[in-house]
């Protein structure tokens, strides 16, 4: 069977280009232009899924973004991609497609039974059905709904392809390039403005591409095709084909996903997939069009039974046949032009029309074509099951409440129309209150709130006329106030057919004793009973009505279906359609792959990678590379098989033993100028700073205004009004925000400024008992003696010719200095300090080395720091300066922070003195105490002694100060791990702190 | 995506500012006597208002300074921006 359902010469497809394709490993040809849907129609197939819940078969309903169950899982490229409309996928050279929601085939599918025991899958079955007995849940229910529900499967393969985010700026932005679209596009591009015209089909014109008007002495069609041609070549207007905006957001903030690729076999090189449009419009011109909706009839979703829009448009734009038997079933005049084109085609529809005997030009013109009518007349229920055989049809009462005798008539297809649903998405999504408008049944767009305009018929104007002269207007006005140009063009002549009043006719009565399914969403298997039995259950929101019956959610968003659904709802709650409100419009209007969300920011690209000067010394020399926030830190340094733990010990011990050297680049630094920066300083930290004399560094502690301890480091004075901060590398930037905020905000007469320099210095530590006879050797002719430079001073010196900035200050518990000199020359300064260190034994160490240092010295950082803890907390109350006043002083006197039995930072050790202790495990005085198990403490950090050759760990304790010597349990139920502990000071090694001074 | 005018770069979008909480809040000036509930109002509560109000925004990947926004919490209309010196 090949295309017998094309046409031999209408159409807009290239037939000189065929293709070949395969759905469900069957192959099938086409033609470029071609979508997924028109060539499988042309190829006869109408069968492409089952439904979600009773897994009935399906076919195709739209042509386009109205689709509500031709969803298809995608091959293409070797990459699999879900929930895929094949209305909206173009046809390429061996594109391949997969049913969903079907298994095994969708031929015979064994979810089908659910149809028969549909009684149980009643409104709100998942609520209802899934909810005991409870063990069964993990067994029979999860693994059922997962099997079940979904449209497709993700993949689970990275995605290979790219794609891109672009932020663009313009005057005026208009989704829809129907005519409403294009005259507003043409006249404010002629009078100047920039303007983004964006379609979200590969072909401009909407409808013009299948209604018989003319403007301007042209076909609507060869108009659209002008205007298009002479955008193009404007350089002020940019125009997209297969762009979506989906999303309106605030201050006029619009996102478009443009399909860049989709439609070809795979990307071109250096072209992405798809792209993200961030567009920030002064004005925006909705002319997003109008949804056909259908009217809702027994057995409505078998395949056959289509939109009689989607009909029309895949004759005329595609050459393809829905059906060669067709029936037309309207309460309105546009499904004439449907049927006018069958008929002119040489097939011959039948005409059902709810109406009594309306007139006007169109219904004449089918007469005279000699297209059978029949007014009064209404489709009951269409027969077949995985393709419409025949139709039950009756004649209907004036009050649309009696059906007349049922007649069955033969038909292949049945192209329905129940007028005309505005696309109001965006407009709502905006803020505009939408209202109801009676002479179409529908809601348009109310009073705008952002710069938003709406036109042609998504404002409900189905007037060409109309809809062409008043957006040419809005166009022209919009431009106007935004450029000041008054260059207005003349609108064209339009002539149309005149339509006559559409039927306020929605829902076809159940014959008597039937029990018919009627479809309201046919992508959620929601039924006109669900809703029924949905009210008759208490629920009254619309919202309520909406999750309990699941009508309008998902892929779909109720594009077609959600003013039916209003309508019943108002029927059986005897209100009008305007009372019972719509639910929320959200973005996307359209499904947006995550690949397009994300854009470029994956992988090493989701944040910026920070590397030190020193980097690639590091790799050279086996570092093992942590993630210390965006900076990249060695952890350790690999020496043959040596794994984490035996590698930083050796670091560790080196640096107690000769003398290590770390990079200390990542540590936030802070440059600070001006008169008043010592009392800065003096507010910021927690100790006194005015009598800090120049070439001096001091140890510092920082709170928030809460009084819990935001950051610790130590800042140099390098001359009278110059200082130097360091703070840790986690923090670097919020204090820097700190700073700022009480120098702009709080204290603006200070006189200082505050600049980073964390990325203008780079830092390396030199720690160990050798470490001043290593100086000695870089700078030869300073005094570096104990005297010379004592403890916590700071001097500069020349490094072979660099300027090198010398701070005598330790974080490791030994005699430490730390070098600072320019970025540019810190893999010189680091190459000279290992080249001159050799004789010492001098070795790199890690973070791992370092943290085990800072441990069993019982130095705070960022463990203990956790923003929960005081500086009490952490033994730091030395450092809280009792006569002048600092950031969260007055939170110190809290009672909870004062308490007797506060947490305190400890030491604790194993009493095996061989197991390690999990960091995060709880301590406890009875480890087989009956949950929850009270909490003593917790341990915050651990580390193997290098000093002790055993275990030691940090714990942040309840009434620490007089819990040492104590012995306890640490409980790690994460690693089932139950330890015998004993409480020490945290002071583990050197508590005197002799060393750092000698 | 808010539109934020920044008094010194001009108008700008969010995602190159960082929020910075109530802009009404004063701190009370050093070495007072500040009593519990003053100090505890200053660093916990805040109003949570419907409608007009005044907050702190940090134009932290542009000029740095904080400034102060006048925000509709509703409707998210910024009715106008001051630098950090003045008062709304
Ligand atoms: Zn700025």
């Amino acid at each position: 069977m090949s295309q017998t359902y094309r046409l031999n010469n209408s159409g807009q497809i290239n037939r000189d280009k065929k293709i070949s394709f395969k759905f469900n490993g069957k192959k099938y040809f086409g033609y470029e232009g071609d979508t997924l849907a028109s060539a499988l129609l042309a190829n006869g197939v109408h069968l492409v899924g089952r439904s979600f819940k009773y897994h009935r078969p399906r076919g195709f309903f739209g042509a386009g973004v109205d689709e509500p169950y031709a969803i298809v899982q995608m091959v293409r490229n070797n990459e699999t991609e879900p929930n895929v409309r094949a209305t909206e996928q173009e046809l390429f050279e061996g594109l391949e497609a997969k049913s969903v929601n079907c298994w095994p085939s969708v031929n015979f599918d064994i979810g089908a039974i659910n149809n028969f025991f549909n009684k149980f899958l009643p409104a709100g079955f998942y609520y209802k059905t899934f909810m005991w007995p409870k063990s069964f849940w993990y067994r029979i229910y999860e693994p059922f709904i997962r099997k079940a529900a979904g449209f497709g499967v993700a993949s689970t393969k990275y995605d290979s392809e790219r794609y891109e985010h672009k932020y663009e700026y313009c005057d005026l932005l208009i989704a829809g390039s129907g005519p409403a679209g294009l005259s507003g596009a043409y006249a404010a591009a002629k009078n100047g403005a920039n303007v983004i015209l964006a379609e979200e089909k590969p072909r401009f014109g909407g409808s013009l591409l299948t209604s018989e008007v003319n403007i301007g002495n042209q076909s609507g069609k060869d108009w659209a095709e002008k205007i298009i041609a002479e955008l193009k070549g404007m350089p002020n207007v940019t125009v997209k084909n297969r762009s979506q905006v989906f999303g309106y957001y605030d201050h006029n903030m619009l996102v478009m996903s443009e399909k860049v690729s989709d439609h070809l076999p795979r990307s071109k090189k250096f072209s992405p997939k798809q792209r993200l449009w961030y567009i920030r419009a002064k004005e925006v011109l909705i002319s997003s069009g109008s949804i056909e909706r259908p009217i809702v009839f027994g057995n409505n979703d078998t395949p056959g039974v289509v939109l009689a829009s989607a009909a029309k448009e895949y004759l005329k734009v595609y050459g393809v046949l829905v059906g060669k038997k067709p029936l037309v079933f309207t309460n309105n005049d546009s499904a004439y032009e449907t049927a006018i084109e069958f008929k002119k085609n040489g097939i011959d529809p039948i005409i059902l029309d709810s109406r009594n005997a309306p007139k006007s030009e169109i219904i004449e013109e089918a007469k005279n074509l000699g297209i059978q009518i029949k007014f009064s007349y209404v489709v009951v229920a269409a027969n077949g099951y995985k393709k419409v055989k025949s139709a039950q049809i009756a004649q209907i009462s004036p009050d649309k409440k009696n059906l007349g005798k049922i007649e069955k008539i033969n038909c292949d297809c049945i192209c329905v129309s129940g007028f005309w649903t505005p696309t109001i998405h965006l407009s709502s999504q905006s803020g505009n209150k939408t209202k109801f408008d009676e002479k179409i049944d529908a809601f348009v767009p109310g009073k705008s709130k952002q710069n938003e305009t709406t036109v042609g018929s998504a404002n409900g104007i189905f007037n060409l006329e109309e809809t062409i002269s008043s957006s040419f207007e809005k166009g022209y006005q919009l431009s106007k106030k935004i450029t000041n140009n008054d260059n207005k063009v003349s609108t064209p002549q339009v002539s149309e057919k005149k339509f006559t009043n559409h039927d306020k006719f929605w829902c076809v009565p159940l014959p008597d004793k039937k029990n018919l399914k009627r479809f309201l969403d046919f992508q959620n298997d929601v039924t006109v009973s669900d809703i029924e039995l949905a009210l008759r259950e208490g629920y009254r929101s619309i919202e309520h009505v909406k999750r309990y019956t699941t009508l309008g959610m998902a892929t779909d968003q109720g594009k077609t279906s959600n003013l039916n659904g209003l309508q019943l709802v108002s029927d059986v709650e005897n209100k009008v359609v305007p009372s019972v409100g719509h639910t929320t419009f959200r973005p996307p209007y359209t499904p947006v792959s995550i690949g397009a969300i994300v854009g470029r920011e994956i992988g090493k690209h989701s944040k910026p990678t920070r590397k030190s000067p020193i980097h690639s010394w590091h790799e050279k020399n086996n570092a093992v590379f942590v993630d210390a926030g965006m900076w990249l830190r060695p952890r350790y340094y690999k020496k043959g098989s040596e794994g984490l733990f035996e590698a930083s010990k050796r670091e560790a011990a080196n640096v107690r033993k000769n003398v290590g050297v770390c990079d200390v680049t990542t540590l936030g630094k802070i440059d600070i100028k001006g008169p008043d920066a010592a009392e800065l300083l003096n507010r910021v930290y927690t100790n006194a700073w005015l009598k800090l004399p120049v070439g001096k560094a001091r140890y510092g502690v920082m709170l928030r205004e809460d009084g819990i301890v935001m950051d610790d480091g130590t800042t140099t004075r390098i001359s009278e009004n110059h200082y130097h901060m360091t703070t840790t590398t986690a923090q670097a930037a919020n204090v820097l925000s700190h700073l700022e905020y009480y120098l702009q905000l709080v204290w603006p007469e200070l006189n200082v400024n505050v600049v980073s320099t964390t990325e203008q210095w780079a830092g390396a530590a030199i720690a160990g008992p050798k470490s001043r006879s290593l100086l000695q050797k870089l700078f030869p002719d300073k005094d570096l003696s104990n005297e010379g430079l004592p403890f916590m001073g700071y001097t500069e010196g020349d490094l072979f010719g660099v300027p090198a900035r010398i701070f005598r200050i330790s974080f490791s518990g030994e005699l430490a200095y730390e070098l600072n000199v320019q970025s540019d020359f810190g893999n010189f300064m680091w190459e000279k300090i290992i080249e001159l260190g050799n004789e010492f034994e001098i070795q790199p160490y890690g973070t791992e080395a370092l943290s085990t240092l800072r441990i069993e010295m019982g130095h705070v950082a960022g463990s203990e720091l956790d923003g929960r803890t005081t500086p009490y907390d952490n033994g730091l109350d030395g450092l809280i300066s009792k006569k002048k006043d600092f950031i969260g002083k007055r939170s110190l006197n809290r009672e909870a922070f004062i308490a007797k039995s506060r947490q305190k930072v400890v030491g604790v050790v194993p009493l095996d003195k061989k197991t390690s202790i999990p960091e995060g495990s709880h301590l406890v005085k009875d480890a087989s105490a009956k949950l929850p198990n009270p909490k003593l403490g917790h341990i915050s950090a651990s580390c193997w002694s290098v000093e002790y050759n055993n275990p030691f760990s940090l714990a942040i304790m309840k009434d620490g100060k007089n819990m040492i010597g104590k012995k306890l349990y640490a409980l790690s139920p994460l690693k089932n791990k139950s330890i015998p502990v004993e409480i020490v000071s945290s002071h583990y090694v050197d508590p005197k702190g002799e060393r750092v001074r000698s | 995506m808010l539109y934020i005018k920044c008094p010194y770069c001009g108008l700008r979008s969010q995602n190159e500012f960082a929020y910075g909480g109530d802009g009404t809040v004063k701190r009370p000036t050093l070495n007072k006597e500040v009593s519990d509930k003053e100090w505890d109002n200053f660093v916990y509560n805040r109003k949570s208002p419907r409608g007009k109000h005044v907050e702190l925004w940090h134009h932290i990947s542009g000029c740095r300074q904080w400034i102060k926004v006048q925000r509709d919490t509703v409707t998210h209309e910024i009715f106008k921006t001051v630098s950090a010196d003045k008062e709304i």
